[in-house]
């Protein structure tokens, strides 16, 4: 099967693009060290989501911030 | 509430602050430097001079690392609303996150879909598509901006809502009114500008530094033009909407005016205090120490500023505290009546509650009625004393003076500027190069400054008289909320130290280099 003419495009427009970056290179490698140690470092073992973590649905997470609320 | 609950809120407030403030490293020079780049690629396709377009690239490129080092950074605060602020997360329900979720979906794939064609697609597609592109860009990155502030802006002034004790969360009901309120618009406008502001100081800082150095000069001189002008426009709209921002602080947040401008005792035809020091001897609201050690006072000003009315009566802390002073709605509450409605709001949503587990409709119907009445004060029920409501003074008083004081600067530099480069006589006046090119950090100082009016001004609130940050905290210790602090401290210190090495790399190879 071909592939369609607009995806080759697609491919090639993008291909081209990151062959030609010169500080782009380093730029993208920051990128993608800073995103990594974003989602996979801070976000699971540092950021978990408090009520999604301790609470399994909407009602008990309620209630929790209205048992809160109301002791302070 | 006790010592441990005080360490945890400070430690989670302090990190916030820090996140924020990083953040706000990157975002205005994205979105005043996006614009200036594109007025730039404008006058190329509208020239066809070439030299335009290596001018674009340049600038294009030092837009191109900011935008990567800054990408996402923003993502970290809302990693902290689910784990550090869970209640005030839930509490405000779709409010908060409808907003959000369309900066997500539909302004951040907006950049991202452009900003390939921006970098990638010169001599690929048209000069018109590229154009187009670019301007594509930048407005995604601003109504990336538009729908986080007006997030922020409901904290300030909570309207379109309605509290469901049920849920125990806040329903949007009007849409519209949370994006068009006043208070939502004055700050997109008057927080993208300010970013604009910075991007003018960037782009005359760096091409003083060319002309200083003797290179680049044509390149230099063409971008000193534009930023010179941008920077003019930009800082007059900048004064412009910092004076609207002003007026919705006077209509909504009392308290904030009052500590901008450290005033204790309200009066009538107020002046607005041009340069003060305050007095550290001051130590109560209500004591009769002078709150300043010497002031210089524009008079009537306050008063013009906040009513447009050179007469009108502006309430000072005490005052606020106090209450019954005439405004737009009637007497003004005091802090006493305020906690009295806030104790019976939360009264009534324990009552509620009850009365559900009881299913007894009719009671349940009554305390929802009566929850309804006084839950705009809902937040006061968390607070002691009538001290809680007064932010630290010196720290919005300086950081609002200062601000303005920069504000006016930027108005002089940006003048003198175009007034040499129009002359041809920008090359010959070092004195206002170097000006120019030490001013760069001085429109981060303004901008972070800014921040610490709209936000240290306004506590103790997380939502304005709804709930303080110590009822919006989540159950965590302090202990790991400071190992996060610093280890966010550590990741966006090394981010930014990338930064300013990448951009000053950049600079140097100058707009010859291979871009």
């Amino acid at each position: 099967m071909r592939t369609p003419e607009f995806l080759n495009k697609f491919y090639t427009f993008y291909r081209d693009g990151f062959k030609s970056m010169t500080v782009g290179k380093t730029l993208w490698l920051i990128v993608l060290i800073k995103l990594f140690i974003m989602f996979i470092v801070l976000k699971i073992f540092f950021f978990p989501n408090y009520l999604n973590t301790n609470f399994r649905d909407d009602k008990s997470k309620a209630n929790h911030v209205r048992e809160q609320l109301l002791q302070q | 509430m006790d010592l441990l609950d005080a360490s945890l809120v400070n430690w989670s407030r302090a990190q916030f602050a820090m996140t924020a403030m990083y953040h706000w490293l990157f975002v205005p020079l994205t979105l005043g430097l996006g614009v200036i780049m594109a007025i730039m690629e404008t006058l190329y396709l509208r020239t066809g001079n070439e030299e335009w377009k290596k001018i674009t690239k340049f600038w294009m490129t030092l837009f191109g690392v900011n935008f990567a080092i800054g990408v996402a950074t923003g993502i970290i605060l809302e990693f902290e609303f689910g784990t550090n602020w869970s209640n005030y997360s839930w509490f405000v329900g779709d409010i908060f996150g409808a907003p959000l979720a369309i900066e997500g979906i539909f302004a951040f794939f907006m950049e991202a879909t452009f900003i390939s064609i921006m970098f990638f697609g010169w001599n690929k597609v048209s000069k018109k598509f590229h154009l187009a592109s670019t301007w594509l860009t930048v407005i995604g990155a601003t109504l990336s901006a538009l729908w986080i502030l007006v997030a922020n802006a409901w904290m300030q002034f909570p309207v379109g809502m309605e509290f469901n004790p049920d849920t125990v969360r806040n329903e949007m009901i009007d849409f519209w009114s949370i994006l068009f309120s006043p208070m939502a618009i004055n700050k997109f406008l008057h927080t993208v500008i300010s970013g604009w502001v910075m991007g003018s100081l960037f782009v005359v800082g760096v091409s003083a530094w060319f002309l200083l150095k003797k290179r680049q000069v044509d390149f230099a001189l063409k971008s000193m033009l534009v930023g010179a002008i941008f920077g003019v426009v930009s800082s007059l709209l900048v004064a412009f909407t910092g004076d609207g921002s002003a007026y919705n602080v006077t209509q909504h947040q009392p308290m904030k005016l009052a500590a901008m401008e450290g005033l204790y005792e309200g009066k009538k035809g107020a002046g607005l205090v041009a340069f003060g020091v305050l007095n550290n001897d001051k130590k109560s609201y209500n004591d009769s120490i002078n709150p300043y050690k010497f002031k210089v006072e524009i008079p009537y000003m306050l008063s013009m500023l906040g009513y447009r009315d050179i007469n009108a009566f502006v309430p000072g802390i005490k005052d606020v505290i106090d209450g019954g002073y005439e405004t737009s709605s009637g007497k003004a509450l005091s802090f006493t009546e305020k906690q009295t409605m806030g104790k019976a709001a939360r009264q009534s949503l324990a009552d509620y509650q009850k009365a559900i587990t009881a299913k007894d409709t009719a009671a349940a119907a009554i305390h929802k009625a009566q929850l309804k009445t006084n839950f705009p004060y809902f937040g006061y029920s968390y607070l002691d004393k009538a001290e809680d409501i007064i932010p630290s003074v010196p720290t919005v008083f300086y950081s609002f003076h200062v601000m303005v004081m920069l504000g006016m600067y930027f108005i002089a530099l940006f003048s003198l500027l175009l007034f040499y480069t129009y002359r041809q006589e920008i090359e010959k006046t070092k004195w206002l190069l170097k000006a120019a090119l030490w001013s760069i950090p001085l429109g981060y100082v303004a901008g972070e400054l800014g921040w610490a009016v709209a936000e240290v001004g306004r506590q103790p609130w997380a939502i304005q008289d709804v709930l303080p940050v110590q009822a919006a905290i989540s159950g965590i210790s302090s202990q790991s909320v400071q190992i996060t602090f610093f280890l966010f401290l550590i990741l966006f210190t090394a981010l930014l130290v990338a930064e300013i090495r990448i951009m000053l790399n950049q600079i140097k190879k100058g707009p010859e280099a291979d871009h």
